[in-house]
């Protein structure tokens, strides 16, 4: 196994250390980062639980290794919510339509609620709900994740 | 003050935020994998790639010398400890089962090897390592394998795991459903399912000294969990802790542990240092037990007025290998009926081994029952040309009828189903649909309504002797905070939340003051926790009784402190209130000081501290009624199902919390939608799972769920609280409602049947007449492809021309009645061909004639998918004979000339 240096910034913090060349960066993140609010549910890039947000965009970071994050900004659930605990508006959305209940697909959906609607981006319901529909949740049969996108689509809690 | 004696203000029916979020919005939730131990290593398994034979040899060797790899475990390693692996029931099987394989392997997972390495990635590369040699055996993969096939188990003379009911059938039965004025016979062929839930299992065992272990693992109660273990492994003396704060789903798989949850538990004794397994999904998929593989054939009667007159049920469920319990599902036919007036039912209820992986429970596990039934109701009332809605009216036993008792004799006091049909009907427009539906059609639009209603026996307790009661532990803490503590466990159930708000009402706190400790066996006392839509039943009578006592100790502390009459005093959002003396409102904060630090000023036996417990035990049981509708449209080019709107109207007592109330219906109707048009888990001939990811097994999206529309009917139960259990009822009620709707926009082109899923290649051969899935599917082995029997010698055709020709009216005496039919025969030389005729339709046919003897074979469908060998012999105007139909052996053929 050969190990690579790399450096990283995960929710605004720097991180630096050697990763073997075969870990995913969903291993990297909740192991030896210690992220572990990154949740692995299938492996395989369906299920959407383990979602992060690398340099903007959404990624399932079950599908990377760790080592193709080397410069980049990663962020983690853990890195949503503002430094004073005041949930981001996904979060605010979620907890105020009951869109989570064993909380296990949770930051996945809420990472591509955050991406699909930072900055000056304005995504309309359809394209949140095409973008969830990569989501997989068996508890809520999503019912409070359509209301919490609904919201989000209509720029409420932003 | 005119406020009740505590909790002016209400928390019991409001929305309130969940407790359990504010940690899994952040990513500060705790699931088994967040937890690391010092000195932990990690397991893999190395597993049987199939699915029947013996194990010739394993060699450990190439494994063991990969650096990282600290041992190789098999079963002459574990079988050091022994292991009794218990049922839910927590009785031992009936078959030997080992957590690791004991020379021979019973299905495609079936673990064979234990690796404990420094971290996954190499336990993974240390399994495959393992190079196990097997001798392969012929599989027993279906329900109708394992009932012909050679035993799975090579301590059982049969492969039925279970079974109850009478195989005879009854003479007097079979009179009335024959007499009948319509007799539906309905087959559903209930496919596999993975419960799925979003983390799968795992598990961390540390054995800390010679006389304590430590689980983490994710389950559906810890107390539970503790028990098992100890019982499985003898260790009284050992005292045993499970911890499970947070757990991703479960839905009935993560009961107790299995094989590999105790294998880990075993290698970890032996080991000496903590170990951790976490299944990785293609291992969920394939060897985590799963649910549902039945088969069932009701037959029901009608009279003229689409009144029950009689049914009989036939149920074969697949227990795999090693079920979590062998089981025929009695509940299928003690709540067939429950919720219907029905004079008579008889039932035959097999469960089967065979070489899958083995079966657990699964949220509703008696579920088939609503199926067959609800859908028979919509056969029947289409074959009557009685509306479907009004079929139902003229069975369902309503208040009125009420107390009766079902067939079972399970006494009824309070079910709802009619009243809830009734209230749903006040939202649904059935008329104006019908008129929409019908203009639809003129356009080649193909719009369906399905209704159904159910009972569900929710909060069991006191007739199984793990279905037990529930404790509630109560403090109001020296700082005037409320802590309970209970054996409440939420994988997304809300248990924090919705207990807090019991005891916040019924206390007299504010919501936020209140905190609920679950998810620790040390904690509390035992209960199932989650199973059996019980938590909100039972664990909310045992709090709202806790509660009061804790009430009634603060007012008789406050009296005494105040000199005041007990009655006088309330306690509301944490202040103790005296009538008439507002100036000696104290808050429990000032109480509670008093009473844990003050002995002194306490009232003669007056307990010290706040604290009040109470064990609640309920009526054994407690019904939920429901009735749901849903609107479809199929697309007839595609087959694609389109759910356009869907109503639910559940009775599920006094609600605790409507958001969660809700949340439980979404999320069973979600996973009913999933099992009607979506989930498949299957198996090729040799019993390998051909759906091992979630590529292959197919679980909805946001974009396959619909809006649920949501009615409360709220009629209280007998329980304390009045509440109902709601955590499977929409699993339960899903099904039947969308195959009905599917049914009712497919009816121009027939019966659609129940063959679950209703995937689009089976809607669309209902539309075009022809099975597409035959049209598609790869073509057979030779050995299959022979079907019509070869030509015999040619006979005299003088005389088969004169006798056979014509047509024959014939009467087929199956397992399941005798079946009418009408036989047209031509013969030409030594060849016969024909077709027949029965209320399923027609088939053709093509046979052989041999003097006055015909030999012919049909492939059907319906009530099974059997060959049928017909073996007639003709003489004069009479006809006689046999049919060989598979598996049920012969039947006898009588018939006459038209």
């Amino acid at each position: 196994m050969s190990k690579h240096e790399i450096e990283v910034t995960i929710n605004g913090r720097r991180f630096a250390g050697a990763v073997e060349s075969r870990v995913t960066l969903s291993d990297f993140l909740r192991g030896e980062a210690g992220y572990t609010g990154v949740h692995v549910g299938c492996e395989h890039g369906v299920c959407g639980a383990c979602t992060v947000i690398v340099n903007g965009k959404a990624v399932r970071s079950c599908l990377m290794l760790a080592v193709q994050v080397q410069g980049a900004e990663v962020t983690t659930v853990e890195g949503l919510a503002a430094p004073d605990g005041t949930l981001h508006p996904a979060q605010q959305a979620l907890r105020d339509e009951h869109g989570l209940q064993c909380g296990f697909c949770t930051p996945g959906v809420l990472m591509t609620m955050a991406a699909m609607t930072a900055g000056e981006q304005k995504p309309d319901e359809e394209a949140l709900l095409a973008a969830l529909s990569g989501h997989i949740c068996r508890c809520t049969g999503y019912q409070g994740i359509r209301r919490a996108a609904r919201k989000l689509a209509a720029g409420e809690g932003a | 003050m005119n406020a009740p004696g505590v909790g002016a203000a209400r928390y019991i029916g409001q929305r309130v935020p969940r407790k359990e979020d504010p940690r899994l919005l952040t990513g500060r939730g705790q699931f088994v994998d967040d937890i690391v131990l010092p000195g932990m290593l990690h397991v893999a398994f190395a597993r049987s790639p199939i699915a029947r034979g013996k194990i010739l040899s394993i060699d450990t060797a190439a494994a063991r010398a990969l650096p990282g790899v600290h041992a190789i475990y098999t079963n002459a390693d574990l079988a050091k400890i022994k292991v009794e692996m218990l049922s839910f029931f927590l009785t031992p099987g009936n078959v030997s089962i080992t957590p690791l394989a004991d020379g021979h392997v019973a299905y495609v997972g079936d673990p064979v090897a234990l690796v404990i390495a420094d971290d996954r990635y190499i336990a993974e590369d240390a399994a495959a390592l393992v190079d196990i040699q097997y001798a392969e055996e012929d599989p027993v993969v279906t329900i109708s394998d394992a009932m012909t096939g050679a035993p799975v188990h090579a301590d059982t003379d049969s492969n039925i795991a279970a079974m109850m009911g009478v195989e005879e059938p009854d003479e007097e039965l079979e009179a009335r459903l024959q007499a009948a004025h319509c007799l539906v016979t309905h087959k559903v062929t209930h496919q596999r399912i993975s419960q799925s839930p979003m983390e799968t299992r795992g598990v961390i065992a540390t054995r800390e000294g010679a006389e304590e272990l430590t689980l983490y693992i994710t389950c559906q109660s810890p107390h539970m969990i503790a028990r098992y273990v100890s019982l499985a492994l003898g260790l009284p003396d050992t005292s045993i802790r499970v911890i499970a704060k947070d757990v991703g789903g479960s839905f009935g798989l993560k009961n107790t542990p299995w094989l590999e949850e105790m294998s880990v538990i075993v290698a970890a004794l032996l080991f000496g240092r903590p170990l951790k397994w976490i299944e990785d999904r293609v291992e969920n998929l394939t060897s985590a037990n799963q649910a549902r593989e039945q088969e069932m054939i009701l037959r029901t009667a009608f009279d003229a007025n689409g009144r029950l007159v009689a049914s009989h049920g036939d149920y074969s469920v697949n227990n795999g290998a090693y079920p979590q319990g062998a089981d025929c599902n009695i509940a299928v036919h003690m709540f067939m009926w429950a919720a219907y007036k029905l004079p008579e039912y008889a039932f035959l209820s097999r469960g089967w081994y065979s070489n899958t992986v083995g079966m657990a429970a699964y949220r509703g596990p008696w579920a088939m029952e609503s199926l067959i039934r609800e859908t028979t109701l919509d056969i029947a009332a289409r074959r009557l040309g009685i509306d479907t809605i009004e079929l139902r009216r003229r069975n369902l036993v309503t208040l009125a009828d009420q107390p009766t008792a079902t067939t079972f004799g399970i006494p009824l006091e309070d079910i709802t189903p009619a009243e809830c049909l009734d209230k749903l009907l006040e939202t649904l427009d059935v008329a104006a649909f019908r008129v929409e539906q019908a203009e639809a059609r003129k356009q080649g639009r193909y719009l369906g309504l399905g209704v159904a209603a159910y009972v569900e026996p929710t909060g069991s307790a006191g007739s199984i002797s793990v279905m037990t009661g529930e404790l509630a532990q109560l403090r109001i803490e020296p700082t005037g905070k409320v802590t309970a503590t209970m054996s409440t466990h939420s994988q997304g159930h809300g248990t924090q939340t919705t207990m807090a708000q019991i005891i916040a009402e019924k206390l007299g706190v504010a919501y936020e003051d209140v905190t609920v400790f679950e998810g620790d066996s040390s904690r509390g006392g035992f209960s199932p926790g989650a199973a059996g839509s019980r938590q909100g039943v039972i664990a909310g009578g045992a709090t709202i009784k806790a509660s009061e006592l804790l009430a009634e100790k603060v007012k008789i502390l406050a009296g005494h402190l105040f000199n005041a009459p007990v009655e006088n005093i309330t306690i509301e959002n944490g202040m103790v209130h005296i009538a008439g003396a507002e100036e000696m409102t104290r808050s429990l904060r000032a109480i509670a000081e008093i009473a844990y630090g003050e002995p002194t000023r306490l009232p003669p036996g007056f307990e010290a501290g706040l604290e009040a417990q109470y064990r609640y035990t309920p009526p054994p049981m407690t019904f939920t009624s429901a009735a749901h509708a849903c609107i479809v449209e199929v697309d007839t080019d595609t087959g694609f199902v389109k759910i356009k709107r869907w109503i639910s109207c559940e009775d599920c007592g006094t609600i605790i919390n409507p958001a969660v109330v809700e949340g439980q219906i979404a999320g069973g109707l979600a996973q009913g939608i999933g099992t009607v048009l979506l989930e498949e888990m299957s198996f090729d001939a040799r019993g390998n799972p051909t759906a091992v990811t979630y590529k292959d097994y197919l679980l909805p999206a946001i974009s396959d769920i619909p809006d649920f529309e949501y009615l409360h009917a709220c009629t209280p139960s007998q329980s304390v609280g009045g509440i109902r259990g709601v955590g499977e009822g929409g699993a339960i009620i899903g099904p039947p409602t969308l195959v009905n709707a599917i049914a009712d926009a497919l009816a121009p082109f027939g019966e659609i049947g129940c063959d679950l899923p209703l995937t689009p290649v089976k809607i669309l051969s209902l539309i075009e007449g022809r099975d597409l899935a035959a049209v598609v599917a790869p073509p057979p082995p030779p050995v299959v492809v022979v079907e019509a029997p070869a030509p015999p010698p040619p006979p005299p055709v003088t005389q088969a021309a004169a006798v056979i020709d014509g047509s024959w009216k014939m009467v087929l005496s199956t397992p399941m009645g005798p079946q009418e039919m009408t036989g047209n025969f031509v013969t030409s030389g030594g060849q016969l061909s024909g077709e027949l005729l029965s209320p399923e339709g027609s088939m053709g046919f093509a046979g052989t004639v041999d003097g006055n003897r015909l030999l012919f074979d049909l492939k059907v469908e319906k009530p099974m998918k059997i060959t049928l060998k017909y073996d007639i012999t003709i003489e004069g105007d009479k006809l006689t004979g046999k049919v060989k139909m598979g598996f049920f052996g012969n039947a006898k053929l009588t018939g006459q000339r038209i």
